[in-house]
């Protein structure tokens, strides 16, 4: 039987017909895929249990390979550094000198930054933990950039942590599995980090396109930025926290402001994950919102009235005046902080604690640990802004030490 | 006489799949030489342009949705952009293929361009809806440029199998 007479020689029109649908099958299925996809979210759930099982299989393959690289620029680093140590020493010698006139200027201003923190109420940046990883993987395309790293659910970390080098941002951990992290880097075409230019304050957000130098979108104010301007985050929405470097500001051939990153000073093999909680991430929402407003007390004046006897030290002269609670509070809270003349009552006093976190997450760490731990009668102090008549604040906290006064409004500095 | 036999799955599509992947997972090993790092090319669009002039099958498309859905995921993409932007690419050389037969070297290369470049521009629209956000016009180029360069493995690819099978001849 020749070719010709076998059915099966007949193929060819059938199977570019058979071809074609499956070529819309998979375009079907690879759309649907698409579609679905949810990867920009910061839901955990939504980074996929395939995402997780790839990450977890290739983050030690890409260990295993991206070891001879890691070998080899060790070995060239030990060659320079025995042929160039001579040099590099006068070089650490002379920034030693600088850096040691640094340090004094430093100290003093950490001193007077104290004081004045002191002197003012201010809840300050509490130490953020974070775990070290290593680069295993590195995917630098127009439509991703994404980073591998070797550390994952078994260290504590979380979607959303920042991920430095020790120069500056990197990006954001947008999928974690046990044993790695996937990290979103601030070039990539989804990243959108709120950032602040150092010099003027002024914001603005830093987009990511694909390629090495992301462009700053919705600068705001006039004449915000000026080439070579640090470019630092601002802590806008909570995601990350206030003051990481992120770069220098420069004006891009297409006339847009555009960022070079700090991290690209050097490659990114080791980075740090910082495991950062804002207050918007740590709070209880939902009970946050169901607090039952406290019934108004009878006979009582108004707000500010009853909130200042509460903080009320041991001082029980001024407990005890017949006189209406609204004159003796003022000089209370005038000792309190004796620094602000026009001084409110403490009632208010409270409100900055928990209107600030949205905008300044530096603060929200501290300001969030004890509010959630606290008794729910407190809460709608902070949360009301004391605009409203609360017997149960009048339940004394703490006695006030003059290391801590209670934050004022007055004295809150004004947010950048 | 090894001619005459029916063209192996694995010999076309298996192994050149698998090397296309590795090829993939070690252009992302993290390497830096002088502030450089490696390029980035699209090596699974060989396979969806060579697969495609070869001949038809049912087989292929999905092998290339499977490259397109590795790509997404090693890469941390959204998942799905590269397997619908290489079935566009493969879906152009097999509705082309037809043009193509009988051409030089030189006029399939700039096909592969072609396809290449639909695929990318699709990626871009799909990136750009995706991310509501314009991707930039210069990375886009240089992985152009470094998948392009590629095209000798596919017409290597080509001359291989193209005549592989007698029905389809």
């Amino acid at each position: 039987m020749s070719l010709r007479d076998n059915p099966l020689g007949e193929l060819k029109v059938p199977l570019t017909w058979a071809g074609a649908v499956a070529l819309v099958v998979a375009a079907v299925v690879a759309i649907a895929v698409l579609i679905s996809d949810r990867r920009e979210t910061f839901k955990a759930e939504a980074y996929g249990a395939t995402r997780r099982a790839s990450d977890t299989v290739l983050a030690p393959v890409g260990d295993v390979l991206a070891a001879p690289g890691r070998w080899t620029g060790a070995g060239i680093d030990t060659i320079r550094d025995y042929f160039f140590a001579g040099s590099e020493n006068r070089e650490l010698k002379a920034q030693l000198k600088e850096m040691r006139q640094w340090r004094d200027v430093a100290i003093a201003l950490r001193d007077e930054n104290e004081r004045y923190r002191t002197i003012l109420g201010l809840k300050t940046d509490p130490p953020i933990p974070m775990v070290a990883a290593r680069i295993v993987s590195d995917s630098r395309g127009p439509f991703a950039d994404t980073r591998l790293a070797n550390a994952g659910t078994e260290r504590g970390v979380k979607a959303g942590n920042p991920v430095m080098s020790e120069n500056g941002l990197v990006g954001r951990v947008i999928g974690v599995t046990d044993g790695a992290s996937r990290v979103l880097l601030l070039t990539d075409i989804a990243s959108r980090t709120p950032v602040m230019i150092d010099r003027t304050n002024a914001r603005a957000i830093l987009t990511g396109d694909g390629g090495p130098n992301p462009r700053l979108d919705y600068l705001r104010g006039r004449d915000p930025i000026r080439e070579g301007d640090r470019v630092l985050t601002s802590g806008d929405g909570g995601v990350l926290p206030r003051g990481l470097p992120v770069g220098t500001a420069v004006k891009g051939l297409d006339g847009r402001w555009r960022v070079v990153l700090a991290s690209d000073r050097a490659a990114i093999d080791f980075v740090r994950i910082l495991l950062f909680q804002d207050f918007t991430q740590v709070v209880n929402v939902k009970a946050l919102n169901e607090m039952p407003t406290p019934p108004p007390t009878p006979g009582r004046g108004p707000a500010p009235v009853a909130v200042p006897k509460a903080p009320a030290p041991p001082a029980s002269a001024a407990a005890k005046a017949p006189s209406p609670a609204a004159p003796p509070a003022k000089p209370e809270a005038a000792k309190a902080t004796p620094t602000d003349g026009a001084a409110k009552p403490k009632g208010v006093a409270l409100k900055p604690a928990v209107t600030k976190p949205p905008a300044d997450p530096a603060e929200t760490p501290e300001a969030s640990a004890p509010n959630a731990d606290r008794p729910p009668a407190v809460r709608p102090a902070t949360t009301t802004g004391g605009t409203k008549p609360r017997p149960s604040t009048t339940k004394p906290p703490a006695a006030p030490t003059p290391a801590k006064p209670r934050p004022k409004p007055s004295a809150e500095p004004p947010h950048p | 006489m090894s001619a005459a036999r029916p063209l192996e799955p694995w010999r076309w599509l298996g192994v050149p799949m698998l090397q296309a992947l590795v090829a993939t997972v070690l252009f992302g090993i993290p390497l830096r030489v002088a502030g450089l790092q490696l390029p980035e090319p699209v090596f699974p669009m060989i396979l969806a342009f060579a697969w495609a002039v070869i001949r038809p099958s049912i087989l292929a498309p999905f092998g290339v949705l499977t490259m397109g859905l590795f790509l997404d995921i090693f890469w941390g993409g959204p998942l799905g952009l590269w397997a619908v932007c290489l079935l566009i690419a493969y879906g152009l050389a097999l509705s082309a293929r037809s043009i193509m037969a009988g051409q030089g070297r030189l006029v399939l290369w700039a096909w592969y361009g072609l396809a290449t470049a639909s695929a990318m521009v699709a990626g871009y629209l799909f990136a750009m809806l995706d991310s509501k956000s314009t991707p930039g016009l210069i990375p886009m180029a240089w992985q152009f440029l470094a998948t392009i360069v590629l095209y000798p493995f596919a017409q290597r690819l080509i001359d291989l199998f193209e005549d592989a099978d007698v029905r389809f001849r």
